[in-house]
């Protein structure tokens, strides 16, 4: 990749900032729901 | 066509379509975003004026649009939920409201880091970031009040009449720049007639709009499942569901 | 009317007060949703004289003159009218004749403007360099529609 690419003109620490908060979040909103399947899952078998 | 509603609207009956639906929207999501992040940031020019810092609105608008469009499904579900009680109502206005929640602070954050080098300020107190600000406040309230209430059905329904007072702030985040003069400019997307954007630009900001809300749908089933295995505890189905999980 | 029916009207007349006051509310207090005034908002004496405001508008074109240091001076303009500004200080990477901005300042009894902060406005167009130079027809300048006036008169004076 080129360092202009990674430079983005100057406005890098914005455009890569914002494009890695992005990915945080659809990150956070895949993995949440997970781990809390996780728990209720454990938390209903105990249950039983 | 009700029996058809409330077949679909049955806890089990629903649970099984998310898991089917599920793998189908993550495919969808997962070719559009990466198409849409890959052509904003590589395959459309920079911008005549902006450069390379207008490629925010790759991730911006998408998480922009979402956070208006949640918050009216929010307020849908709320309405059902509180007129007709229907359980899988009441679960989707609690699965929306942290994944709404995280998108609106997203398309907060993104737009500081897009103001800052552009207009100069990362916060103006127009009507446009004022009313979008109100707009995760009224999500923090809807979480809020979700877990503040112990019953469950009675916390959906107290969050399905914040969701639908709160309603009101949509429209006026939507036209707060046309109503009112604002430092955030006009609409680029939903306005009709004459391009906004050439199209080598629009192409990707389409395709990211598009993954976003269907990666939207894949977070809200995966919510809506975990909120009825916890409402219907104990049923059939769900130690059904439990038995195959363990497996 | 069953418990159902009830419950909807309710919902119903809920949304609708609050349309209703939203409506009511905003009209009343329009200007004070307001970002910035324009310059006819200015010559049409809205504002007195010293106080602070924001003003904003189009950079016009050949009016930019860069004086020691930080010192710019340029006109500001609507679809009407213009005002000349003067400000010392940084400017965002978007400053340009033709370019839509907003200043926050005050007028000064000689008519002049004097700005302690300059924001950029961009409008909604993107488009890569070859395209823009292409539309370039006229003379470059952005629309200047979305600088209304803020007061009803003050385009008209």
């Amino acid at each position: 990749m080129s360092s202009s690419f990674w430079n983005m003109g100057g406005y890098a620490v914005y455009v890569w900032g914002s494009y890695g908060l992005a990915a945080a979040v659809l990150a956070w909103n895949l993995l949440a729901p997970r781990l809390r399947r996780h728990d209720i899952l454990k938390e209903l078998s105990a249950e039983e | 066509m009700w029996t058809w509603f409330h077949r679909l609207a049955s806890p089990p009956t629903f649970y099984r379509l998310a898991d089917r639906l599920v793998p189908w929207l993550g495919l969808l999501a997962a070719g559009l975003l990466g198409y849409g992040i890959f052509g904003g940031l590589l395959l459309a020019p920079a911008d005549y004026q902006q450069g390379d810092a207008f490629r925010i609105i790759y991730v911006h608008v998408p998480a922009a649009a979402l956070s208006l469009s949640v918050y009216v499904l929010m307020a849908a579900a709320g309405a059902v939920a509180v007129i007709w009680r229907i359980k899988l109502a009441e679960c989707v206005l609690v699965a929306a409201a942290p994944i709404g929640a995280s998108f609106t602070a997203l398309a907060l954050v993104t737009g500081m880091l897009w103001g800052k080098p552009m207009w100069g300020a990362y916060w103006v107190w127009d009507a446009r970031l004022t009313s979008e600000l109100i707009l995760l406040f009224l999500y923090a309230g809807v979480i809020g009040l979700n877990q503040a209430i112990e019953e469950p059905r009675a916390a959906a329904r107290a969050c399905g009449l914040l969701a639908l007072i709160g309603v009101i702030n949509v429209p006026i985040v939507h036209y707060s720049v046309e109503w009112w003069n604002s430092l955030h400019q006009g609409s680029t997307i939903l306005k009709l007639g004459r391009p906004n954007m050439s199209a080598d630009m629009a192409r990707p900001l389409y395709a990211a709009l598009l993954g976003t809300y269907c990666f939207f749908g894949v977070a809200l089933l995966r919510r809506v499942q975990n909120e009825l295995l916890l409402r219907e505890r104990g049923t059939a189905w769900v130690k059904e569901q439990l038995r195959s999980a363990h497996v | 009317m069953t418990k159902r029916q009830k419950r909807m009207a309710a919902i119903a007349a809920l949304l609708l007060g609050l349309g209703l006051a939203a409506a009511l509310g905003f009209t009343a207090f329009r200007k004070n949703m307001m970002y910035f005034y324009t310059p006819s908002d200015l010559l049409a004496n809205a504002a007195p004289l010293g106080a602070k405001l924001r003003l904003g508008g189009l950079v016009e074109r050949g009016s930019l003159r860069h004086g020691e240091g930080l010192r710019v001076d340029f006109t500001l303009a609507d679809c009407e009218h213009r005002v000349p500004v003067h400000y010392e200080g940084i400017l965002p990477d978007l400053f340009r004749e033709g370019q839509g901005i907003v200043a926050t300042g005050s007028l000064q009894p000689g008519g002049v403007f004097v700005a302690d902060e300059v924001l950029a406005k961009h409008d909604e167009n993107y488009m890569p360099p070859q395209v823009a130079q292409s539309l370039k027809g006229k003379n470059g300048q952005h629309s200047c529609a979305p600088f209304k006036p803020v007061t009803p008169g003050g385009a008209a004076s």
